[in-house]
């Protein structure tokens, strides 16, 4: 028997007035994945995603998260669901443990409050008040406080931003416990090492549009791209390169072989630089990365 | 699964509200002792002798008429303030994404706002009948308790009515004390009213729901009408209290109509950011 996704939407469409911001968007989450949506500001990642949490109506499509129309879905919904906004506060007089244990005491199932704290590493803040914290324990606190109630889908809104190196490790071995409990969570982030890191599959959305989807390793044609190998030759005397490969050449003295068969040109290159006496300095083997690619496919949509 | 009963939703609001209101220094003050400052000015500047046209001591006229202030301060201007911040802060719209009910919510923060109205008169009546001889009549006290529970529900609905009507946190207090200060002067709070008085500014008074509050409130206050009747039904107010429902059924029903869970522009409209081609 199939499992149902944890998160469909088909032909999802909102209109702000005369600004189509999202359009025409299909997802489709399994139980248990971790799913990255990419896109520059404005794009309609977080209008997409709001939708799904019940915080936007949409104007028409169809949407369901475990099964429930967010839309119309309440208590039973939200009991199953944890939400990380970017813009959200929780009263800051409260200490972090007061505030866990008051949205702890709003779900029927609830994680342990001590676990959550040690979870985000905030056990030296727990009996602070929250004005206190720097603006990355805040960002943890949310995290937990999505976590609260155990939820078996959860919204991640830029979880990271403002994160420096250290809290966003320890973040991402929050999200993936989460992923190995069962759990499935939709991030949206403008790291592309994040989603490289964390996503089992990504989407990349546009003006409103998904225009890629796949794994971080695959998306946009990325495991079929061309792959650059760079180098610079240092010799005493002129040379000539193999002239079945195809050199670029930069004025500092770089060359770079742009290929489909990194292999195969590998060997030709180093064949080459053997035989003649010649060493292959800096050499490089690239794969675009998902920066390149993600890049390359927004700047395509732009009409760049 | 163990779904909180809602009477355990609510007063878990009630007590998380209440830890918020002690921890804001603010608005304690101007919620408990400011009112206690009027009561000590007025009864300095006048003397605590009787006030000619009335019959009662100026503590006796004023602690009752600046507890039904408090009240009023601690649901109306701090139900508006504070929600209509929370809401800025998007900690509403944090509750609307909990299978916490909306209705939960608020009733936690309208109970919490009636606990300390309740503070607030029996501070203002404490410190009255033990610093400055203010008397109680026993047969007006069942008057006195009903009229507080109703003035205390009508000005909560309509503390979440200015707070809906509020288009931020920053005007909330605009809104609150341009509707509310005006009304306590012709509603006799800070001035008693005398043979002066014309009688349209008594109406325009009597039409609005501080001074039925105030008059039914001081009525059990004062040895002449204590001495009607004995019948504690007899000293009911049923016009002033009728007025007060009315109010308070039609700000809640606005309210309910009106109320926003997200800052205004939480729909974000406006243009899509242009696609540029750097990391953002």
């Amino acid at each position: 028997m199939r499992v149902p996704p944890a998160i469909e939407a088909r032909r999802l469409h909102k209109w702000y007035g005369d600004v189509h911001a999202v359009d025409a968007v299909n997802l489709t989450i399994d139980e248990g994945e971790v799913f990255c949506l990419l896109g520059p500001n404005g794009a309609g990642k977080s209008t997409t995603v709001e939708i799904l949490e019940g915080h936007r109506p949409r104007s028409s499509g169809e949407v369901s998260v475990l099964g429930y129309d967010p839309q119309t879905g309440g208590r039973p919904f939200r009991e199953r669901i944890g939400i990380v906004l970017q813009q959200q506060a929780v009263e800051d007089v409260l200490t972090v443990r007061e505030a866990l244990e008051l949205y702890a005491s709003m779900f029927p199932k609830q994680r342990s409050v001590d676990e959550l704290i040690d979870v985000v590493g905030l056990r030296p803040k727990a009996k602070r008040r929250i004005r206190t914290l720097s603006g990355g324990q805040r960002r943890r606190l949310e995290l937990a406080l999505g976590m609260v109630g155990d939820p078996d889908v959860l919204f991640l809104d830029e979880p990271t931003t403002g994160f420096d190196p250290s809290a966003r490790r320890q973040a991402w071995t929050v999200v993936e416990g989460l992923s190995s409990l069962g759990k499935t969570v939709l991030l949206t982030t403008h790291y592309m090492d994040e989603a490289q890191n964390l996503a089992d599959r990504v989407a990349v959305i546009s003006a409103g549009n998904i225009i890629a989807e796949g794994t971080p390793a695959t998306v946009g044609g990325r495991g079929s791209a061309a792959s650059r190998i760079s180098f610079r030759v240092s010799a005493n005397r002129p040379f000539d390169l193999p002239d079945d490969l195809s050199v670029d050449r930069t004025e500092d003295g770089e060359l770079t072989v742009t290929t489909t068969d990194p292999t195969r040109d590998l060997y030709r290159l180093t064949g080459w630089a053997l035989d003649a006496g010649f060493n292959l300095d800096r050499l490089e083997v690239r794969q675009p990365s998902l920066e390149d690619v993600y890049l390359e496919l927004i700047g395509e949509e732009a009409g760049e | 699964m163990n779904r909180p009963s809602d009477w355990s939703l609510v007063w878990g609001q009630i007590r998380y509200q209440n830890k918020i209101f002690w921890r804001t220094p603010v608005a304690a003050f101007f919620t408990l002792v400011f009112p206690l400052m009027f009561l000590l000015v007025f009864t300095v500047i006048f003397g605590n002798d009787e006030i000619p046209d009335l019959g009662v001591t100026t503590a006796q006229f004023y602690a009752p008429a600046l507890a039904v202030f408090g009240a009023v301060s601690a649901t109306y201007t701090n139900l508006a303030i504070g929600t209509a911040i929370a809401r800025d802060l998007g900690i509403l719209k944090r509750i609307r994404g909990t299978p916490l009910p909306p209705w939960a919510y608020l009733a936690g923060r309208i109970g919490s706002a009636a606990y300390l109205a309740a503070i607030a008169a029996v501070i203002m009546l404490g410190v009255g009948i033990l610093v400055f001889g203010v008397e109680v009549y026993p047969e007006t006290l069942p008057s006195l308790v009903v009229t507080f529970a109703v003035g205390v529900a009508c000005w909560s609905s309509l503390g979440m009515l200015a707070a809906a009507v509020s288009p931020s946190g920053d005007s909330a207090p605009a809104v609150t004390n341009a509707t509310l200060l005006p009304l306590a002067f012709i509603s006799d709070v800070f001035i008693p009213p005398g043979p002066d008085t014309p009688v349209w500014l008594d109406t325009v008074g009597n039409i609005f729901p501080l001074k039925p509050f105030v008059v039914a409130f001081q009525d059990a206050f004062t040895p002449q009408v204590a001495a009607t009747t004995d019948s504690w039904l007899g000293h009911m107010h049923w016009a002033e209290l009728g007025v007060m429902v009315a109010w308070g059924v039609a700000g809640i029903l606005l309210a309910l109509r009106l109320f926003r869970w997200e800052p205004k522009g939480g729909e974000r409209v406006g243009k899509p950011a242009p696609v540029t081609a750097d990391k953002g």
